[in-house]
């Protein structure tokens, strides 16, 4: 298991590097570009929350990752995924195939995944305990009795109660925040160094939605793996993320530290959305911002800068003509706008 | 799993007792009964019988006696003594008639229905993986054909292949010389030579439907996300779509199988009289014809055993492949 002798080796601080990412997909309407150009890096251990609405390309560029995108899917020419599991050893996952050896050692052991559907994502026909030792001895070569003790330290870990009753459970008797985390001890049974989160808790209650994310955020803390958690929830990105990324059409608008985010956006498109989010002690008279028109159809997006048509700053001549550049700022900040920097300070 | 097991077979006694009193009734339904159809046979053979030879006969065989008294009668010694009663056309006792054949048809049965999976399966999981491929068309074309084709007439068209090309003397189960002959090699491998092409014709109708099921079900379970789950663990393409979907779109599959016991015991009576099968289908035919009721009547009532046998069984089967089903 070799790496391919032409990826360059990332530098030990950098766990998982994305440089350029296009993924299309041909339909029989036509292409359609999901992700257009998406670059971003995680460190070793830390969370990145990536913000956006549906068919943003959020879950598309993970799928790049995990290599597991759809059959008619076609990915650009340039591009690269460079994933440097333990600080010694990069691969780029962007020249490995669906079914490659490589990747499939990878997957499942140094990069785990959690989906969005608890009651959809586990087999229904397999108990919860061979689920979870079925891939641990896949990539420990363990016995059968050595992955099933390691799975029931792993229901424990995730709190489920008596994770000895549990191993022999079957997911339809159990609620959504129970397969949720057994979801999530499936995804940590070999300690990933990275834990791809698609919007894990979108399909929950907001009760069971704030347990799962307190015990993301315990579980990160003992065992130090990175996240990229995806949402379109920006209450939940507050609550876990270290860094944010904000998607729109395919392209990554703005990333920064999640207070800079917060407090300071720098894209028209972040403060419109942080805009239409209702705050405690807001004052009442405001009424709630929205965002003008709707997400374009995928088919048609718009030239130069894909939220022009939406944004309340456009120039009719710049950004209906060129795309903007990434603009970057000194605490890391980093927009695509043409006037990033330059604009009002947004009121929230 | 073993209540289960318990409550469901305490269930069948039931139905058992319902569906042979309706099935006795049914067959005392149509107009006359074997006095009439025997005299009639006679008269169109030239003999000459009178109404009160006939009403004779019709005593004998205890025909006027009330419906609910030959019922009592026949079931009783079926229970008490294993006696099915006699057979008036043929003048022996049911069980002598049936069980003879009850052995090949339930070997035939047996070896199509493996036949038929072993077809069906693979087929049915290539054409949902590789949805809209080449293949995946090709299949589908011979599938529709398979189901199109009637059977009997795929059974005529490979007893003229193998007997024009082939040179094999066909229909039957053997050829004559070895008929009642202890089993030697030689007419194993006799057997062998005729038994394929009933097989062959029974599997392939089955088949055909089946491939479209297993298509359909796979394209459906390919597509939910256990499956990506499962891709996301690292296992290998044939590892998921083998341990995960297939065990999923095999229920309609195990949930039938017991129904395979009932079908093929009495199903494909045209097919086993073309190729002229010592089966049972073909006997039933004729039984049901003459108003033979004894023997018309002990067989509706195996095959309603059959038949309930057969879904518990398959019910068993479910429960044992799908924790849904047991703990529902």
């Amino acid at each position: 298991m070799t790496p391919k002798t032409n990826t360059a080796q990332l530098p030990k601080d950098v766990l998982l590097d994305l440089q350029d990412v296009k993924v299309s997909f041909e339909t029989r309407e036509g292409t359609v570009t999901a992700v257009n150009g998406v670059s971003y890096k995680v460190r070793p251990g830390e969370v990145l929350g990536i913000v956006g609405e549906s068919g943003s390309g959020k879950s598309v560029t993970v799928r790049a990752i995990m290599r597991l995108l759809a059959k008619n899917a076609i990915e650009g020419p340039k591009g690269s995924i460079r994933f440097n599991p333990n600080g010694d050893q990069t691969y780029d996952l962007h020249e490995l195939s669906r079914d490659n050896r490589q990747i499939r050692a990878l997957r499942g052991n140094r990069i785990g995944m959690i989906f969005q559907e608890p009651m959809t994502a586990l087999s229904p026909v397999h108990s919860i305990g061979s689920q979870i030792s079925r891939t641990v001895m896949l990539h420990r070569k363990s016995t059968k009795a050595e992955a099933r003790a390691r799975a029931r330290d792993l229901l424990e870990r995730v709190q489920l109660p008596n994770p000895d009753l549990m191993l022999d459970r079957f997911p339809h008797q159990l609620s959504g925040g129970m397969r949720q985390r057994a979801m999530i001890a499936l995804a940590l049974a070999c300690d990933p160094s990275l834990l791809i989160a698609d919007e894990p808790t979108t399909a929950l209650d907001v009760t069971t939605e704030a347990q799962i994310l307190e015990l993301l955020k315990s579980l990160q803390a003992e065992l130090g793996m990175a996240i990229i958690f995806i949402t379109h929830n920006f209450g939940v990105v507050a609550d876990i993320a270290d860094r944010v990324a904000v998607m729109y059409l395919g392209q990554i608008v703005e990333t920064g530290d999640v207070d800079d985010i917060f407090y300071a956006p720098k894209h028209p498109y972040t403060q419109a959305l942080l805009q239409s989010i209702p705050r405690l002690g807001q004052k009442k008279v405001r009424r709630l911002k929205t965002i003008r028109g709707s997400v374009p159809d995928p088919y048609h997006i718009p030239s130069g800068c894909p939220f022009h048509n939406r944004c309340d700053h456009a120039d009719a001549a710049l950004c209906t003509q060129e795309r903007p550049p990434l603009r970057g700022f000194d605490n890391g900040q980093e927009a695509r706008c043409h006037f990033a920097g330059q604009l009002p300070e947004a009121s929230l | 799993m073993l209540s289960f097991i318990l409550r469901r077979t305490l269930w069948a006694i039931p139905t058992l007792i319902v569906v042979s009193f309706i099935s006795f009734l049914i067959i005392q339904l149509p107009p006359g009964d074997y006095a009439t159809a025997y005299a009639a046979e006679l008269r169109n053979g030239g003999d000459y019988i009178t109404e009160a030879q006939e009403e004779a006969i019709r005593t004998q065989l205890g025909l006027n006696d009330p419906v609910l008294l030959q019922y009592g009668r026949w079931i009783g010694n079926i229970l008490f003594h294993g006696d099915f009663g006699q057979s008036f056309h043929w003048n022996a006792p049911v069980s002598d008639l049936i069980w003879d054949r009850l052995a090949l048809t339930l070997l035939l049965s047996t070896l199509s229905l493996v036949f038929t999976w072993i077809i069906a399966i693979p087929i049915g999981v290539y054409s949902a993986q590789r949805q809209y491929s080449f293949l995946d068309y090709l299949f589908t074309v011979f599938g529709f054909l398979g189901k199109g084709i009637p059977d009997f007439l795929l059974a005529l068209v490979l007893m003229w292949i193998s007997f024009i090309w082939l040179n094999l003397d066909v229909g039957g189960l053997m050829s004559p010389q070895f008929e009642g002959q202890p089993l030697t090699w030689a007419k194993f491998v006799n057997i062998l030579s005729h038994i394929w092409i009933p097989i062959v014709v029974l599997a392939t109708g089955g088949a055909a439907g089946l491939i479209r099921v297993m298509r359909a079900n796979m394209l459906d379970e390919l597509g939910k996300p256990y499956v990506e789950t499962a891709y996301a663990q690292g296992l290998s393409e044939r590892q998921v779509v083998w341990r995960y979907p297939v065990r999923v779109a095999l229920n309609p599959f195990i949930s039938t199988v017991g129904w395979a016991l009932p079908a093929l015991f009495s199903g494909d009576v045209i097919t086993a009289v073309v190729l002229n099968l010592p089966t049972t289908g073909p006997l039933l035919l004729q039984a049901l014809k003459m108003q033979d009721m004894y023997l018309a009547g002990s067989f509706i009532l195996i095959l309603s055993v059959f038949t309930v046998i057969g879904t518990l069984i398959s019910d068993i089967l479910l429960a044992w492949s799908d924790p849904r089903i047991r703990y529902a």
